[in-house]
């Protein structure tokens, strides 16, 4: 691990003022915002990570769930996935949240990691975490093995000819279909982002995973107020039973009434690029009737456009039968 | 009266006494590539700033580990893992991967589980810090280590001090009645002598108990 200086700020001003001194807030940013350690302390011992000042904000007062007056909810940067998760009101209300938290890394984890955190995820192509092989994303232009190499485990949706590195995040699947939103404080003020705009497809620029620029601060997400009579699942299939990386996942949020899908929010994990919202699979189901072969046809629109690697073409059946069981579970629940 | 006329050592722990030779063998190989201070340096007295090693850019910390606060001076690259170990030479947490991956380094912080690979020390700062010395004495075990006793939950013992951390947490959270829910909140500790049959018995005969 390369050292680096460990800095406290006293408040989010001070922290935004040091972030934006990086030259990026992507891969090689010589600044980093340290929350839960997770994901960022694995990738510095692995030197894939080299930032030269870390910026501790576990101190901030960023750690808060709380209900908003519109009846949504706000959920702090810092607050840990497992108190997150076992909240009364996600529990109640944003199920799905509270499941796909629970299906993700262990309960040690889960007490370490937090909502920025987690959004920030970083993927577990081998190729990445390894700087003895080449790696678009790691650095820029060397090119991706993972290609023509071992990539059982690596996306279908959305990649490109430069990376087909999945996002491994099972909370992003659930925020996902519940539309959340990032709000983020930056050198130039507060701003807020739709989930959906927030994670980058990797295109020809793989190294920018996010829109986060330099000094951008993650404070909180925000989830609409709940959807009066939905039913919500998160399944998560896998090569284990537990603490292991989905190899597809699906977050659904349905209404059913009189028999026929009326509100349909759909994301697919493990097979995507970033967290999959498939609005396609939304249209396929709304005005349908709640049974097996609508939520087939929904499946088959949702996988339309994979494409498989040399290892993972298992993963686009696999990840239609995910979502046609969990629109099945969700339906009769 | 202790008979040594058999030419015993005197008394050393198997730690003691590898520690010794093994530092002689590793001096002599690398003699002069080390600044003889820093090992010497390192031994704190109670309640005093650990004043070595001399490592550049050491920054103070102070923690409370199993209700005892510690003055330490770590370099900022520290895991909490390795300033249980090294720094203040609690070694019952294990290093197993470093990665967050076998749980073998769980400890408490403020009464939560994590792993302590995955986190530095300075983010403690100020917050207390369990490790299984803290849990029970040989004389008084903590009810999970006598379980684990009682039930053989353990082969080669190198998981054990992890798998046990987790268990007495898992105490406090909400988690099932049943076998699976507990198979489900122990994922994150890996076995590799497999005893984890063994395992779930003893943490189900303290909940049990409880």
């Amino acid at each position: 691990m390369h050292t680096f200086e460990f800095i406290r700020p006293a408040d989010s001003a001070m922290a935004v003022a040091i972030g934006a001194q990086t030259k990026t807030a992507q891969q090689g940013a010589d600044v980093r915002f340290l929350a839960g350690g997770t994901t960022l302390l694995d990738l510095m011992k692995l030197n894939v990570e080299t930032p030269a000042r870390l910026v501790d904000i576990n101190r901030l007062p960023l750690d808060k769930v709380e209900r908003m007056p519109d009846g949504g909810l706000k959920i702090g940067a810092t607050a840990r996935n497992s108190d997150l998760a076992h909240h009364p009101i996600v529990r109640r209300d944003y199920a799905v949240l509270s499941q796909a938290i629970l299906a993700g890394a262990s309960a040690q984890l889960r007490n370490m990691a937090t909502t920025a955190g987690n959004l920030l995820q970083r993927t577990r192509c081998m190729y990445f975490r390894d700087t003895a092989m080449a790696c678009n994303k790691r650095e820029p232009g060397t090119g991706c093995p993972a290609i023509t190499g071992s990539n059982r485990t690596l996306a279908v949706l959305g990649t490109s000819q430069n990376c087909i590195a999945t996002n491994p995040s099972d909370m992003n699947v659930a925020m996902a279909a519940l539309e959340a939103t990032v709000h983020v404080q930056g050198a130039k003020g507060p701003r807020a982002v739709p989930l959906g705009e927030f994670h980058l497809l990797p295109g020809s620029t793989p190294e920018r995973e996010t829109v986060l620029e330099p000094g951008d601060l993650i404070t909180h997400v925000t989830l609409p107020p709940p959807i009066a009579g939905s039913k919500q699942v998160y399944l998560k299939l896998r090569d284990r039973a537990s603490y292991e990386f989905a190899l597809a996942s699906a977050a659904v949020v349905i209404t059913v009434a009189g028999g026929k899908v009326t509100w349909a929010r759909v994301a697919l994990g493990g097979v995507g690029t970033k967290p999959w919202r498939s609005p396609e699979a939304e249209a396929a189901l709304i005005g349908q009737i709640a049974n097996a072969t609508s939520f087939r046809a929904a499946a088959e629109a949702a996988m339309r456009d994979a494409k498989p690697q040399s290892e993972n073409a298992f993963k686009i059946e696999l990840a239609k039968r995910c979502l046609t069981h969990s629109l099945q579970m969700a339906a009769t629940s | 009266m202790r008979d040594d006329s058999h030419g015993r050592l005197p008394d050393l722990t198997r730690r003691a006494f590898l520690s010794t030779a093994g530092s002689s063998a590793a001096a002599a190989a690398i003699a002069g590539c080390v600044p003889a201070s820093s090992r010497a340096a390192g031994r704190a007295s109670a309640g005093s700033v650990v004043d070595g090693p001399s490592i550049e850019g050491a920054v103070p910390v102070t923690l409370r580990i199993n209700g005892k606060e510690q003055r330490l001076l770590v370099d900022p690259r520290t895991t909490l893992l390795d300033c249980v170990r090294e720094t203040v030479a609690l070694t019952g947490t294990k290093k197993g991967c470093d990665h967050g991956q076998c749980g073998a380094c769980t400890v408490h912080v403020n009464g939560r589980r994590v792993n302590s690979c995955l986190s530095l020390a300075l983010m403690h700062d100020g917050e207390e810090i369990t490790t299984i010395e803290g849990l029970g004495t040989p004389d008084a075990l903590h009810p999970m280590q006598a379980a684990f006793v009682a039930c053989d939950a353990y082969q080669c013992g190198y998981c054990t001090s992890g798998q046990i951390m987790s268990a007495v947490a898992l105490l406090k959270e909400p988690c099932g009645p049943d076998d699976e829910a507990v198979k489900e909140l122990m994922s994150g500790n890996i076995c590799r002598c497999g005893a984890y049959p063994n395992i779930v018995m003893a943490i189900q005969q303290v909940r049990r108990n409880a």
